[in-house]
């Protein structure tokens, strides 16, 4: 297991996970959502290809009301 | 009539997009995602507002979510930085906006000085505004009644002017005119009023005041009936806008001058 920051919370992950695997089990995958890793925005076209490591600072946004 | 000719030829530029509407309007604060289309469908807003928030992680991922009743061949949206009280953080959240929304360059910057008034941090400001410029960003900025920094903010490149007329959520409506009118008579750019407007006169007047446009959220979303008031908001931009556009008679306070005729009162 691999434990990431994931919105700010300590979760523990299966090593080995890309985004993508992240994306999936969170049910995001059908959904509009932006993904940042250790401050760097990762592209949707790299969400297959980018694994995850201990450590890792993940941010998942999406958009909600706001003025 | 005219004002059909004149509403398809008065169009407000803002970057690269082109807008009939007037009226800017937040998505924040409403009942629920139906309150909101409702009460933005009211408004006759083309482009709205939206902020950028982690996910609830375990939250249902199927529930519906706000971009769910905002068709983008309906709606420009305009994410926002609020919250965000460091350029840092605002070049962060803003980044993560574009890339949430396919490369969308059109955004509202906002940099916050202070939690208790919400009155913008402008060094910041200043700060993201000129990188987001760089990174290739229409910015439209949300800034203080100063002049000098609107001068500033235009000439990084900005797309649109956002000084406060009083404080964000407050309604108090337009508490220095003057400081609006002089920056509207400077800039180059759209000047659009982003804060404080409570009531439909409030609109009206920045419209008459020569500003641009108007963006609100809570005098809206917080009205007794918000659809009602979304309504009204939008009948007073436009006639605020006509206002201005016609040219209002100059005031004088003592050369009084009746409209009805002198000669042939009866009895004289």
């Amino acid at each position: 297991m691999n434990a990431i920051l994931l919105n700010g919370t300590r979760t523990e992950l299966p090593a080995g996970w890309r985004i993508a695997d992240l994306l999936l089990d969170l049910g995001y995958r059908s959904r509009r959502v932006a993904v940042e890793c250790n401050g760097v925005i990762v592209a949707r076209r790299a969400y297959e290809t980018t694994r995850l490591a201990a450590g890792d600072r993940i941010e998942i946004v999406i958009a909600v009301g706001g003025g | 009539m005219d004002t059909t000719q004149q509403a398809d030829t008065d169009v407000l530029e803002l970057g690269h997009h082109r807008f009939r509407s007037r009226l800017l309007v937040g998505t924040g604060k409403y009942r629920d995602f139906e309150q909101t289309r409702a009460a933005l469908d009211a408004s006759g807003a083309e482009l709205v507002t939206v902020a950028i928030r982690r996910t609830n992680i375990g939250q249902n991922p199927a529930a519906p979510s706000l971009l769910d009743v905002l068709p983008l061949e309906r709606f420009t949206l305009l994410p926002n930085s609020a919250g965000c009280y460091s350029a840092d953080e605002a070049l962060r959240t803003l980044r993560l906006a574009r890339e949430l929304l396919d490369g969308h360059a059109l955004v509202k910057l906002e940099v916050l000085g202070d939690a208790d008034t919400l009155f913008p941090n402008m060094p910041d400001t200043l700060k993201a505004a000129g990188q987001l410029v760089r990174e290739g960003f229409e910015v439209m900025v949300y800034c203080s009644d100063d002049p000098v920094q609107a001068r500033m903010l235009e000439d990084l490149g900005c797309v649109a002017i956002m000084p406060l007329a009083s404080l964000i959520g407050s309604g108090m409506g337009i508490l220095n005119p003057w400081n609006l009118e002089i920056i509207v008579e400077r800039s180059r750019v759209p000047v659009i009023v982003d804060a404080g407007v409570g009531t439909a006169s409030d609109a009206a007047i920045a419209m008459e005041l020569g500003c641009d446009g108007v963006l609100m959220n809570t005098a809206i979303a917080a009205a007794g009936d918000p659809l009602r008031m979304a309504a009204a908001m939008a009948a007073a931009v436009h006639a605020g806008r006509e206002a201005f556009l016609a040219g209002r008679m100059p005031k004088q306070r003592y050369a009084a001058s009746p409209s009805s005729p002198l000669a042939g009162i009866i009895g004289r």
